[in-house]
């Protein structure tokens, strides 16, 4: 859930599908930094990248709905959308006025397991987004009256209605989340937040959540582009060293999630056609396995010649579309596979025709050159990764991605590496393993029917 | 929870931590936001301009950050360009360049491609067609003869045709199913007509999609994209001198086979009366509406200060269209507006996604803005649009694909070559005399079209309420002309 436009999935980490083998594509994967912490436990990232004068600031919070509590579903990303509305020294409406006034853009977006804030910005203006970065975490509830609250809280609603009610399919996410994880499992509810809790939010929650989550020791900053290093380390010091350091964050401690049958249901929305989901529970990110499911989704249904395109869309064109993918995240993660039906044609024999599909690989490995296709693609995606430095998913936001996860901020190569050693037969061994036919999620969406 | 309640094992350390950066302990002066500092200078990498042995231009740009390599193959024919009782040739047309071209049938390429670890693209938009190649450098020799080949010597094969034929009639179904697509697309048929070009999908319609035959899209890739017409524009790792070879080699064979010149779209006539057009979706929970008439085509003389007036009004979050309605009313999610500029005059448009039981409060307060909007503006807003187009320009440019693109837009729209050097000096000549008149002369709200796909029921009585216009139902298919 994001502040404005992109919408964010539940992925933290969004690891792109797909890259090496002809003439070898190598070239350091490496991204330099300099890191340290301040004595309020804030842990700093600085990396300078001179291609263009801009500087991005990009902060992560390690708070997301899976540190809510019942009945405040959705209260994360609420609280996300107050921190633009002004702190104790940046008055309501200056935030935005004063950054645009010096070029820069900023958005924020929150997920299952964090919030993150950018501001991107001309190199000259950088001590203004470190001001305002620091004025909210130091300073927001000085400034925060309770109309405030009520004000973000419709423009949630109109979020949630843009983007789920009034979507196609776009009930079906929620739906699944409570299918697969257990009642009282934080990833069974939405990010976006159920609209009677997002009516019971009130100006005491905003407090409490502020001083519980949003201290600097639970929180990681990263300044990359046209910056000097030293320079900005004490700008740093500067601006952020007087925030007050808060209690430690206990770490969210899910009920065990297991899938123990088929959970089957059908819904209707006003579509025009048939569409299929498939979700299982698969390894959180970064162990073993999850790597492996990025790939298998890249066999499924990563281009023309994948299984899933090919059989269904391609040859015999009984889907408009299928997609699958491991959607990634701290304390697990699912896999995937979504297929909307030609006009006449049915989800039934779309999931006979990708059961058939899945079986097959479960008895053969792939072909050597489908896993390496899929590797060289994952590559290639490692390096557009390293292009641009602000926005969601720049590289600033990776640095932070990276040490929210545990590896330290460049664990790029690492990262890769992770997919360059995948065989076919660890490819078979995680769809044997992790995608049963007996143990999963099974959600239909069927048209209404026409009034 | 108290932040006074720091463990003691923390404080400690934090004193040690604390002494070593030693700044920490200054409190920095908060009471006016730090100054800043002299606006940093973009200086872009040349563009180095070649022409291979038949006539065809390449533009180069080297940018060594990353192993990559932009290529763009960039075809000066569109959607405008097709003909009468043919709506949607120039981007099946495109489409279709890589479903089987040269030798390899559509999945050898996709396979190849992919194995390559390649991005390979083919688009098109109303002015222009494109195929696109993103590729790790290292492997570009073995990625261009396959981009030729889709861009030079497509086969369009019967069964893939029939294959994206069904496919894009499928997606101009669901189309109709999301308001966010019915709306814009009934905003432009009303504002245009069936007849203009720009009052039809991209894609055309259901009509003009059956009749498509192979000769059709051999016939316009034959007359349309012809050297003459076409630019490469090659961005990233490569060496001028190491790279035009291989350009040669591949493209430099591609010789003209009398094509056809283009005729441009004609200049659509303005709107002369309000109206309103709701489109009905029953049980919506937002109504999703666009306001606005016949824009500007991209070489009006006005660019920079349509860019700097629709800043101010619906270009950025603090713009007065987004502040209204959403930061002071809530009744939306976020409000914007946009002049699409186009070879001809593309439409302008104010927009938003409005709570149902808001549709008729969002609407009174978009045409309180779309009138404030003539009145003068002050220096302070006039200040922060333009500082926000000229300073955040240099962000524009950061990767491969970016300057490619900001190329592409160059060639086609025939940009003076110093036109990105001179981007900021001339945001930053526009005046607030000038934001006026051109405010006074393309936002005339009671001449424009209002469009709603919403639910009818729930919005028809208050919206006509408000006497914007005579208001009629369009049905989905008059939007997407059947």
């Amino acid at each position: 859930m994001s502040r404005r436009l992109a919408i964010l999935a539940l992925v933290i980490l969004t690891i792109p599908m797909r890259a090496q083998s002809p003439a070898p594509a190598t070239a350091p994967l490496q991204v330099p930094f300099r890191q340290f912490q301040l004595a309020n436990g804030l842990n700093v990232v600085l990396h300078q990248d001179k291609t263009v004068p801009v500087a991005a600031v990009n902060v992560w919070y390690h708070v997301g709905s899976a540190n809510e509590k019942t009945g405040r579903t959705g209260f994360a990303h609420l609280f996300e959308h107050l921190m633009f509305e002004g702190s104790k020294n940046v008055p309501e409406g200056q935030f935005d006025l004063l950054l645009e006034s010096a070029g820069a853009t900023n958005n924020g977006s929150t997920s299952n397991d964090r919030t993150n804030y950018f501001i991107d910005l001309p190199s000259n203006a950088l001590e203004l987004a470190l001001f305002l970065e620091s004025d909210r975490m130091a300073f927001l509830l000085d400034a925060m009256p309770p109309e405030q609250v009520n004000s973000q809280r419709d423009v949630v609603k109109n979020e949630r209605r843009q983007s789920y009610e009034n979507q196609p399919y776009g009930m079906a996410s929620i739906e699944i989340d409570k299918m697969l994880w257990p009642p009282g499992h934080p990833y069974s509810w939405p990010v976006i937040g159920y609209m009677e809790d997002l009516t019971a939010a009130s100006h005491a929650d905003v407090q409490e959540f502020f001083k519980r989550y949003y201290a600097p020791n639970n929180a990681s900053l990263v300044v990359a582009g046209d910056i000097d290093l030293d320079k900005t380390q004490a700008m740093v010091e500067k601006w952020f060293g007087e925030v007050r350091r808060g209690a430690t964050v206990e770490p969210v401690a899910p009920p065990a999630a297991i899938l123990t049958q088929v959970k089957r249901q059908t819904i209707t929305d006003q579509v025009s056609l048939q569409r299929l989901y498939l979700a299982w529970l698969t390894p959180r990110f970064y162990a073993p396995g999850d790597a492996t499911l990025d790939v298998v989704a890249a066999i499924l249904t990563g281009g023309k010649n994948s299984r899933l395109y090919k059989r269904l869309v391609y040859d015999e064109q009984m889907a408009q579309d299928v997609s699958a993918f491991q959607s990634s995240a701290a304390l697990g993660s699912s896999f995937q596979i979504v297929a909307t039906a030609r006009r006449g044609r049915t989800v039934e024999e779309m999931q006979k025709a990708i059961d058939e599909e899945i079986e097959k690989l479960r008895r053969t490995p792939p072909e050597p050159r489908e896993v390496q296709r899929a590797i060289n693609q994952v590559e290639a995606a490692f390096y557009r990764r390293m292009e641009r430095v602000g926005g969601f998913g720049g590289k600033a936001d990776q640095l932070n991605s990276y040490y929210f996860a545990g590896g330290g901020p460049d664990f790029f190569a690492e990262d890769l590496a992770r997919y360059r050693s995948l065989t076919p037969a660890d490819v078979q061994a995680a769809i044997f393993q992790w995608l049963p036919r007996d143990r999963r999620v099974e959600l239909v969406v069927l048209p209404e029917e026409k009034k | 929870m108290s932040r006074l309640r720091v463990p003691t094992a923390i404080a400690v350390l934090a004193i040690v931590i604390a002494g070593a950066t030693g700044l920490a302990q200054q409190k920095p002066d908060r009471s006016k936001p730090p100054a800043i500092g002299p606006a940093p200078q973009l200086t872009l990498p040349p563009i180095q301009k070649r022409t291979l042995s038949n006539g065809l231009s390449v533009w180069i740009v080297e940018a060594h950050k990353v192993p990559l390599v932009q290529v763009n193959f960039l075809v000066q024919a569109g959607s405008a360009d097709d003909p009468a009782g043919k709506f949607g040739i120039a981007s099946l047309t495109a489409a279709m360049l890589d479903e089987g071209a040269g030798t390899r049938s559509a999945l050898q390429i996709a396979d190849e491609v992919d194995f390559l670890g390649a991005n390979l693209s083919t688009t098109s938009s109303f002015d222009a067609s494109a195929v696109r190649l993103n590729v790790p450098s290292a492997r570009l020799a073995a990625a261009l003869p396959i981009m030729a080949d889709v861009a030079l010597r497509p086969m369009f094969p019967q069964a893939e045709l029939d294959r994206l034929r069904q496919e894009r009639l499928t997606t101009l179904l669901q189309a109709r199913d999301d308001a966010t697509q019915v709306a814009p697309m009934a905003f432009a048929r009303t504002v245009f007509g069936g007849t203009h070009r720009y009052g039809t999908s991209a894609l055309g319609t259901t009509v003009t999609l059956k009749a498509f035959t192979t000769s059709d899209l051999r016939s316009f890739h034959a007359s349309m994209y012809q050297p003459s017409a076409a630019t490469l524009v090659v961005v990233g790792d490569v060496q001028v001198n190491t790279v035009l070879p291989l350009l040669e080699k591949y493209f430099g064979g591609w010789r003209t086979v009398g094509g056809t010149a283009r005729t441009p779209v004609a200049l659509a006539p303005q709107l002369t009366q309000a109206q309103v057009a709701i489109v009905d979706m029953p049980g919506a929970e937002q109504s999703q509406v666009r306001i606005g008439w016949v824009g500007v085509p991209r070489s009006t003389p006005d660019y920079f200060t349509l860019q700097v007036l629709n800043t101010i009004l619906g270009g950025s979050f603090t713009s007065r269209l987004n502040q209204n309605l959403r930061e002071k009313n809530q009744f939306t999610y976020g409000a914007s507006s946009r002049f699409d500029m186009r070879l001809s005059a593309g439409p302008f448009f104010a927009g938003a996604g409005i709570q149902t039981d808001k549709t008729t409060d969002a609407l009174r307060e978009f045409f309180n803005e779309l009138n404030a909007i003539t009145k003068p503006v002050s220096a302070e807003e006039l200040t922060k649009a333009k500082n926000y187009l000229a300073l955040g320009f240099p962000s524009e440019f950061e990767t491969i694909g970016d300057l490619a693109s900001h190329l592409e837009e160059m060639i086609v729209y025939k940009l003076p070559d110093n036109f990105f050097d001179r981007y900021i000096a001339n945001i930053q000549a526009v005046t607030a005399e000038a934001v006026q008149k051109a405010a006074a002369t393309y936002i005339q709200p009671g001449r424009f079209a209002v469009v709603i796909a919403g639910d009818r029921k729930a919005i028809e009585a208050g919206v006509g309420g408000l006497k914007l216009g005579p208001v009629r139902v369009l049905t989905v298919e008059e939007a997407f002309g059947s």
